[in-house]
């Protein structure tokens, strides 16, 4: 029933489930946060982290090795990345539709290889729970926060460090003047096809992390279609959190807290309809566009195409 | 203004880039299934049979080709508008649901008035549909690509609670089984059939969609409208144009006919609308694909009614393949990926003649507007 929702049981429930499925949206928006601070959209995430998220538990079936699963995932998503960043700056495409590409040949080909090579829903053991010593035996928040495993504590630590290199490092003020104003940033010098190649790549490396940290972390399965948007989500939360790292964290974790309490109300049986349940955090990503992105511009050239000497 | 010196354009190689990326994408496939250790002769002379080796085959690629067409119809407007509409998945499946609520309450209804009310009503609300992004997109600056996006997923929420609530077959809850899906429409809202396979009218319907979106864009102030915005939002607005209005309109349409797609599928293929609790269980993808075919006709109506039934023969052979060759047909997926990629990568050579060529017609009509403007500023 609805008072059920309101017991600390539930509660620490949603917290909890809610820090550790913000994990891949952090990865993949901080990522799609770098891309974007340079001027490029990708919107390929999706398919980036589905192949992130098979390579990742296809290697851990393999090996049963989760580190080397991991790398399968940032070796993949770099090479997606690299795609990206080829199509978008060096052939100079048109960035929306060229994502959905992506999307498709990620999404096709992920399950094409699953389909080829494992067939059949398995399971592995991946990341295992770290419990940090003392804290986790405190009651309430030792749980909630130090008892998750090693890619949750990553994804909350990308953001204080992403948080540094845009805004204190030269190559963070690089990437902003880069999708600020690219022609002045090639006249003073700055190589423009350099960093938008840089922050593409990286951000298709995290987008691949965010994907194993689903299939080898969280969930430890794969499946066709394992990310089931995602991946869109994670994009539309670097414009919620406007363009920063710490604003994609909010971002994050008000999705997944949404999520988390969609899966509590259907198992609690509250008789929302668990469908329109599971609508709300889209209809919510909907309302923060309208209202939260609205205060802050984006960067001035992203999306727009980079010609040296014209403009 | 200094006149740079400019390569010749080659104005022949611009047609021809879709079928240069068909054939870059073909030997992509051919190197993936080269490694998974299938001959790709072999795999694509099973693609081809299994599209058009037969009248029921090639009535098949007609009738996957329809959702594209009318999709991809309506993804040329959008795009030329300036919009960019991936919500085709979720205005088709409203579009579905509208058609499907008519065909289900007003039942007893004679089939030449049940048809186009049902047809009607597809089309009103996928253009509802389209038309929540196309306002956020014109009047309050909201990406419409990830609204699009968004307005997908919870179409396909809505649809999972219809057709396993209010909407369910009276009969899955007495007999217990609760399959979400309708009851079968009356014969009477059938579209009617052409020739004895599954082939129906909604075929022709989707070529008659095609050519009426050519003249609406080429022959029409309206169309020019949404053109001369989709270039260039600045000059038009210079040239008087209401640029929120056209491009509000644009993603309209666009989703209007994704919803007839809708309404077309569920009159003329399945009779009942059904679920599998995602949106490809239902559309096949066909509000991606449709994209594809369009770019494919390089977002030309009349160039999208070829590219829709190749794509809609690949879809179909594709399950032959699958069936001689044990190749999953979400290689097919892939590839449409990889040729949306080289097609839209290959515009950077179109880009600059078609882009040249209708600047200098766009210019040649806005001038006397503009310069009256310089003259008499309001």
């Amino acid at each position: 029933m609805i008072s059920d929702l309101f017991s600390p049981m539930v509660i620490i429930g949603i917290l909890a489930s809610g820090i550790r499925l913000a994990t891949p949206y952090l990865y993949a928006s901080i990522g799609e946060t770098f891309g974007q601070l340079s001027g490029v959209l990708n919107l390929g995430v999706e398919g980036i982290m589905l192949m992130g998220a098979f390579s990742g538990f296809y290697v851990t079936y393999i090996t049963d090795n989760y580190w080397l699963g991991l790398l399968a995932a940032i070796l993949v998503g770099a090479i997606m990345g690299l795609m990206m960043a080829f199509i978008s700056v060096t052939l100079k495409a048109e960035q929306g539709i060229s994502g959905i590409g992506l999307y498709l040949f990620g999404l096709g080909l992920s399950d094409l290889l699953f389909q080829v090579t494992l067939g059949t829903v398995k399971t592995v053991s991946g990341f295992p729970q770290i419990h940090i010593p003392i804290l986790s035996d405190i009651p309430v928040i030792g749980p909630i926060f130090f008892q998750q495993n090693l890619l949750v504590y990553g994804a909350y630590l990308l953001v204080p460090l992403a948080t540094f290199i845009l805004n204190k490092t030269t190559w963070g003020l690089k990437i902003k003047s880069v999708g600020q104003n690219p022609a002045a940033a090639d006249a003073l010098g700055v190589n423009v096809t350099a960093v938008r190649y840089a922050t593409v790549t990286l951000g298709g490396v995290l987008s691949g992390i965010a994907g194993a940290s689903l299939s080898i972390a969280l969930l430890n399965v794969f499946q066709q279609n394992l990310t089931s948007g995602m991946g869109f989500i994670a994009v539309a939360l670097v414009y919620f959190g406007g363009w920063r790292p710490i604003g994609a964290l909010w971002g994050s974790l008000l999705f997944s807290s949404v999520n988390a309490l969609q899966l509590w109300i259907k198992t609690l049986g509250i008789p929302i309809p668990s469908d329109f349940a599971t609508m709300m955090p889209y209809v919510l990503t909907i309302l923060a566009l309208v209202f939260a992105v609205r205060k802050v511009s984006q960067p001035a050239a992203l999306t727009k195409i980079f010609e040296r000497g014209e403009g | 203004m200094q006149q740079t010196r400019r390569r010749r354009p080659i104005y022949w190689l611009g047609p021809l880039m879709p079928v240069l990326a068909v054939i870059a994408a073909l030997i992509a496939g051919a190197i993936m299934l080269l490694l998974l250790g299938v001959n790709p002769l072999v795999a694509y002379a099973a693609l081809i049979e299994g599209a058009i080796g037969s009248p029921n085959a090639i009535a098949d690629t007609l009738v996957k080709a329809t959702p594209l067409l009318l999709v991809g119809a309506g993804i040329c407007i959008a795009f030329r508008g300036g919009v960019i509409n991936v919500g085709g998945e979720g205005q088709l499946v409203l579009g579905a649901l509208s058609a499907t609520m008519i065909a289900i309450y007003l039942k007893d209804l004679p089939g030449w008035l049940l048809i186009p009310l049902a047809l009607v009503f597809g089309f009103i609300a996928g253009a509802a549909w389209g038309a929540i992004p196309g306002a956020l997109k014109a009047y309050l600056n909201v990406n419409e690509i990830l609204t699009t996006i968004m307005l997908n997923a919870i179409a396909i929420q809505l649809m999972n609670y219809l057709l396993s609530g209010p909407m369910m077959d009276p009969v899955q809850i007495t007999q217990g089984s609760f399959i979400p899906q309708t009851e079968r429409f009356p014969l009477a809202a059938d579209l009617p059939r052409l020739v004895p396979t599954r082939l129906h009218a909604g075929v022709i319907l989707a070529v008659i969609v095609a050519i009426l979106v050519w003249l609406l864009l080429w022959r029409t102030t309206v169309g020019f409208r949404i053109r001369a915005v989709g270039l260039s939002p600045k000059a038009s607005r210079r040239a008087g144009i209401r640029v929120e209005r056209y491009s509000m309109l644009a993603l309209t349409l666009s989703g209007a006919l994704a919803g007839l797609a809708g309404a077309v599928q569920v009159l003329g293929v399945n009779h009942r609308m059904f679920t599998d609790g995602s949106a490809a269980g239902f559309t096949g993808s066909a509000g991606f694909n449709g994209i594809v075919a369009a770019l494919f006709g390089q977002l030309h109506p009349i160039g999208t009614i070829p590219a829709s039934f190749f794509f809609g023969a690949l879809i179909v052979g594709a399950n032959k393949m699958q069936r001689v060759t044990q190749v999953p047909t979400s290689m097919i997926i892939a590839l449409n990926g990889l040729l949306v990629i080289f097609v839209v990568s290959s515009e950077i050579w179109r880009r600059r003649l078609a882009r040249q060529k209708e600047m200098e017609e766009l210019a040649a009509t806005l001038q006397p507007v503009v310069a009256e403007e310089e003259v008499n500023p309001a």
